[in-house]
């Protein structure tokens, strides 16, 4: 049927040539920006600023990255940063499962209602500001905690994973180990666990990928810079222009300092988005599957 | 029917018979899956639901030494003091502009690019076509914003130098408050375009092949297969998620806005979730800035329900 399908006619061929080249563009269109931040992290501000680079970095240098590297308040960030998303994840991650798990059985007295209390509040919130009085006054204003639970467990992501117990775990498993003595807990942890790794991965990766790239509610949360993650530190950089004067000490001129300010912009954006870049092969695939489970339902 | 949902269903009419003893027996065998529920019953109790509570503080005079319960009610004052601002209708109309705007022209472009993708015979290189379009939706908003600060940037920015060598004369893109809705609207296609393709993707992955073949033995171009064939396969997934978009109208993300704001673009940038913000954390008018959100937060609702039963009308799914 392959053949049968692949017999063009002289208007196929045309829409080939046009579908290819148009998809090969955009895809170009897609690309370049990301491109062009490699390649100019790497070239002379002066030549950037001339609009000398476009195709290869001219000029090579590592200005910029050794600029980075010498300034503390992006380290911080990133160590920050890493803190929270792994407790964050491993918070989020254990919560999600822990609920999806008992909504997913169908013997379970009151599910409906309460999948009830966890779908209502996609409808409606108290919204920011209440939240936010509340977690003041739970004292967890500059505290790793105002970051990491109050969001823990979406219903969303509760959702998805129901919905790959349901359709990936036999009911006649459970009778069977259920049978042999197994308790719920024991079957949630030696059987469920271990068959559900691509859906731990995916949860992984959403919560991760999450918490490395959120600046909001560290925003509103956190006052003290040492406890800023990366992000924020990221915004007085690239979005309020405020480079540490640290990073300019030997920079003389105001506008040298304004080509530097560029280098260094393109430099952070590159070192902020590399462990993204290096899992993102891996993650791309979870991603497609995440997206993927959540259309069957919800 | 699985074995334990006749197990179930017997059970039940067993329950019923012998009263609600059943149940309590069924609760207590599964007590364990209780304790599972807890940790985010007691996140959600507390975190969503315990704000529930508080947003009274936007019938109220909220003062922190009173708290919620102590402080004084004056009913809609904060609500009517918002209707009757002189920013009310541009904060409204700044809101559903940016979203429809994103809406309108962000919505068929994924429909477009699955449909030319679902043509790519070459596997590998679709392959890598999607692996490049998918790459944008990682990056953070921060970033983005960054990129697009040094890329418009009116003296270095590549755009501006593009625009200098064939002639024209350098945009002031980011300052200039005309520019911010194209510029929030094509970077948000950038961004997601690639990513909102899988769904379609999918659901074209799900059209009858025997559909495609029979075509083809008719003499059907590819084109005409698009339209007749692969179109129709997947208007339900296009339905689902166009009401799905509407019924999110009035909830823009916070963050992209927010970002891009600055005094020179403030007068189309100010919408509603930014103006919470701006009030509520920045100057801590709390009672005001709640009722803002709940105002917000109303239209949402309304326009959730409304949207699902319109849903429900056209293609007998809904979201629940």
């Amino acid at each position: 049927m392959n053949t049968l399908l692949s017999r063009k006619t002289k208007g196929d061929i045309l829409f080939d040539v046009l579908n290819y080249s148009s998809l090969t563009i955009g895809m170009l269109l897609i690309l370049y920006p990301l491109y062009f931040v490699l390649i100019a992290s790497f070239s002379d501000p002066n030549l950037i600023y001339s609009g000398a680079v476009w195709l290869f970095p001219k000029g090579f240098t590592l200005d910029g990255y050794e600029r980075i590297f010498a300034d503390r308040q992006i380290w911080i960030g990133y160590g920050n940063s890493l803190l929270y998303a792994i407790v964050g994840t491993a918070i989020s991650v254990t919560v999600t499962l822990m609920a999806a798990y008992p909504l997913a059985r169908k013997d379970l007295a009151g599910r409906n209602a309460v999948m009830w209390f966890f779908v209502f509040t996609m409808f409606f919130s108290g919204g920011l500001i209440p939240t936010y009085l509340l977690v003041k006054d739970l004292n967890m204003i500059n505290t790793i905690w105002a970051l990491v639970v109050p969001g823990a467990g979406s219903v969303f992501n509760i959702i998805i994973v129901r919905t790959f117990f349901q359709s990936t775990i036999p009911d006649e498993m459970r009778e069977a180990a259920f049978i042999d003595g197994c308790s719920n807990t024991r079957f949630f942890l030696m059987m469920v666990l271990p068959l559900s790794k691509p859906i731990i991965a995916v949860m992984v990766l959403y919560h991760a990928v999450g918490f490395w790239n959120g600046f909001f509610d560290a925003m509103i949360y956190l006052n003290e810079e040492s406890k800023y993650p990366l992000q924020l530190v990221l915004r007085n950089i690239l979005v309020q222009n405020q480079v540490n004067s640290s990073m300019m000490i030997d920079v003389e001129s105001y506008a040298a300092k304004l080509r530097v300010t560029e280098l260094i912009k393109y430099g952070v954006i590159i070192i902020a988005s590399l462990p993204l870049l290096i899992l993102y092969p891996f993650l791309q695939r979870y991603f497609v599957k995440g997206v993927m489970i959540g259309s069957i339902k919800g | 029917m699985g074995a334990s949902e006749r197990y179930a269903q017997e059970e039940n009419r067993g329950a019923r018979a012998a009263g609600s003893n059943r149940t309590w027996v069924k609760i207590r065998q599964n007590y364990e899956l209780y304790l599972f529920l807890l940790p985010a019953v007691a996140i959600y109790l507390v975190f969503k639901y315990y704000p529930m509570y508080g947003v009274q503080i936007a019938f109220k005079d909220f003062r922190a030494s009173k708290g919620i319960w102590g402080s004084e009610w004056v009913g809609f004052e904060h609500f009517i003091r918002f209707f009757e601002a002189y920013n009310f209708w541009p904060i409204m109309e700044n809101t559903i502009l940016l979203s429809v705007y994103s809406l309108v022209f962000s919505f068929p472009i994924p429909i477009i690019v699955a449909l030319m993708l679902n043509q790519m015979m070459a596997k590998r290189y679709k392959k890598f076509v999607q692996t490049v379009i998918y790459a944008p939706h990682f990056i953070s908003t921060v970033v983005l914003v960054g990129m697009l600060g040094v890329f418009l940037s009116p003296n270095s920015g590549i755009v501006n130098h593009i625009i200098t060598f064939f002639g024209g004369e350098p945009v002031l893109f980011m300052a200039d408050e005309g520019w911010f809705r194209p510029l929030y609207i094509l970077s948000g296609i950038w961004q997601e375009t690639g990513f909102a393709t899988i769904i379609y993707l999918a659901a074209l992955a799900g059209v009858n092949p025997e559909l495609h073949e029979a075509a083809v033995m008719d003499g059907a171009s590819k084109w005409k297969r698009i339209r007749h064939v692969d179109i129709p396969g997947i208007l339900p997934t296009i339905i689902i998620l166009l009401v799905l978009a509407m019924g999110n109208v009035m909830s823009v993300g916070f963050e992209k806005a927010y970002l891009m704001q600055s005094d020179l673009n403030y007068a189309v940038s100010n919408i509603i979730p930014t103006y919470v913000y701006e009030l509520g954390i920045q100057k801590a008018q709390y009672s005001f800035s709640a009722a803002i959100g709940l105002f917000n937060a109303v239209i949402n609702v309304v326009l959730l329900v409304t949207v699902n039963k319109v849903a429900k009308k056209l293609t007998e799914t809904s979201l629940w």
